[in-house]
């Protein structure tokens, strides 16, 4: 059987971790790929960098940011923020990312999902979406909507058919973002990721509101995700990756215990 | 020497195998292929375009004569799917250095997803110099929706459960090869790769 998956996302601005991350062991503060390291040798299972960085130069900075990391990290490694195009997507790849993540580009162009499927395979694209709980209507049966660009435009889409189309168009993985628990530390948005997960045979990531370490038991048995992402729980030294996983292995979950 | 026939992230090999001493190069050269010392055999993506462009190259005929010399080879992979007579994905005739076939996972568990990602325990079943440091219950990283089913029981080196076992790593004579990738497996990864540089190519 496989094992659910900890991964752990980091926000890049201009090469450095996001000043909104604080960081307590302060030899690593600013540094993405010491943190990539250190959360690496703790037994994390797969790494996550948001590329948050707004200016012009932001392409070639990530890219540093990822071929650094790779030549020391050796689990799969995913990018996201900003992919516009098949070719950011081959040089992320070509940086030394696994996979790439699409988010707001490809709710504004869902060709882009079939695109990147093609040129770099099924298994290596993870629509990344930001999903908000709404009162059900015609434009949301399922209750949830579709919200782009770090959660200030909805788009008027359903949560649940998106999660079906960027399934039939290639995508190989789901991170499912609840923008109502994000930051909140009180839990992952249960009822969202088992919908989405019932929903599709793809993968599903359950990503926003992690706070505490039954905030991932929950999610990896109720909420049926695949593997659960967490940030500020490690980031600010709360919790440990190993931490984490003993938890999880410790309550019966099946998790990856030796590295 | 790593094969490059426009199958996939090589360089994450290559990076791989830097950090555990081995100096390796890319290469899409046929001769270059037979003449290597060491050869690792990756890919990523489907295998009838992977047969088309190893014939297309002269690369097929390269790692059989390399495999019939004795170069020690490792496949990673859709490396390893190529290594057996026959692949289901696109009805494919592929190298037949190991005798058997790849087939898709036909699951019935609809809570199990295709393809198999992520990690997953690997079993040692037959010991191996390059399988050396395998502990049992070792996790590797796994994306494939295709397994080796190789004919010869004596094949199979290790397996792995997904609704079933099914051989994940296999052996014959100077090759082995891992349905898993050792590039993306941490540190149990790296001690593989590092027992395949310093192997003499006998099981």
């Amino acid at each position: 059987m496989l094992s659910k998956r900890v991964i752990a996302c980091l926000d890049v601005r201009d090469g450095h971790l996001a000043k909104s991350v604080r960081f307590v062991d302060t030899k690593n503060i600013g540094d993405p790929v010491a943190k990539a390291r250190e959360y690496y040798e703790d037994g994390l299972d797969e790494l996550v960098f948001y590329d948050i960085t707004a200016s012009s130069e932001r392409r070639r900075i990530i890219l540093d940011v990822v071929e650094a990391v790779a030549a020391e990290v050796f689990i799969p490694l995913s990018v996201g923020g900003g992919v516009r195009s098949v070719q950011d997507a081959t040089d992320l790849r070509l940086a030394g990312a696994e996979k790439i993540n699409v988010n707001s580009a490809a709710v504004r162009r869902p060709a882009l999902i079939a695109e990147c499927a093609d040129a770099i395979g099924s298994q290596n694209v993870v629509l990344s979406m930001d999903i908000r709980q709404v009162t059900p209507d015609q434009r949301h049966p399922s209750g949830y909507e579709v919200v782009i660009d770090g959660g200030r435009t909805p788009m008027g889409m359903d949560a649940l058919a998106w999660t079906r189309q960027g399934e039939r168009l290639g995508a190989g993985e789901l991170v499912v973002n609840s923008i109502d628990a994000d930051g909140t530390r009180q839990g992952y948005e249960l009822n969202l990721t088992r919908k989405i997960s019932e929903a599709v045979r793809i993968p599903v990531i359950a990503s926003g509101g992690a706070g505490l370490p039954a905030h991932l038991f929950d999610v990896l048995t109720e909420g049926k995700a695949d593997a659960a992402l967490v940030a500020s729980m490690v980031h600010y030294g709360d919790y440990t990756v190993s931490g984490l996983k003993s938890y999880l292995h410790g309550r019966g979950v099946k998790v990856r215990m030796s590295w | 020497m790593i094969v490059d026939y426009d199958a996939g992230n090589l360089r994450s090999v290559q990076r791989a195998c830097r950090e555990v001493g081995l100096d390796a190069v890319i290469s899409a050269d046929a001769e270059e292929v037979r003449r290597a010392e060491r050869i690792i055999f990756p890919g990523v993506g489907a295998a009838g375009s992977a047969m088309q462009s190893l014939r297309a190259t002269g690369i097929a005929g390269a790692l059989t004569d390399a495999y019939r010399a004795g170069t020690p080879i490792l496949g990673i992979c859709l490396g390893l799917q190529i290594s057996l007579d026959h692949s289901e994905e696109n009805d494919t005739e592929t190298l037949g250095l190991v005798p058997g076939s790849v087939r898709r996972f036909r699951l019935t568990d609809p809570a199990l997803k295709i393809p198999h990602m992520g990690w997953n325990a690997v079993d040692v079943v037959r010991r191996h110099p390059v399988l050396a440091d395998v502990q049992p219950g070792d996790e590797f990283y796994f994306v494939h929706a295709y397994f080796p089913s190789p004919a010869n029981r004596g094949h199979v080196l290790a397996e792995a459960d997904y609704e079933g076992r099914f051989c994940c790593a296999l052996g014959r004579n100077n090759y082995i090869a891992t349905q898993f990738h050792p590039e993306k497996s941490g540190r149990v990864g790296l001690a593989l790769l590092k027992r395949f540089a310093e192997w003499d190519g006998h099981a």
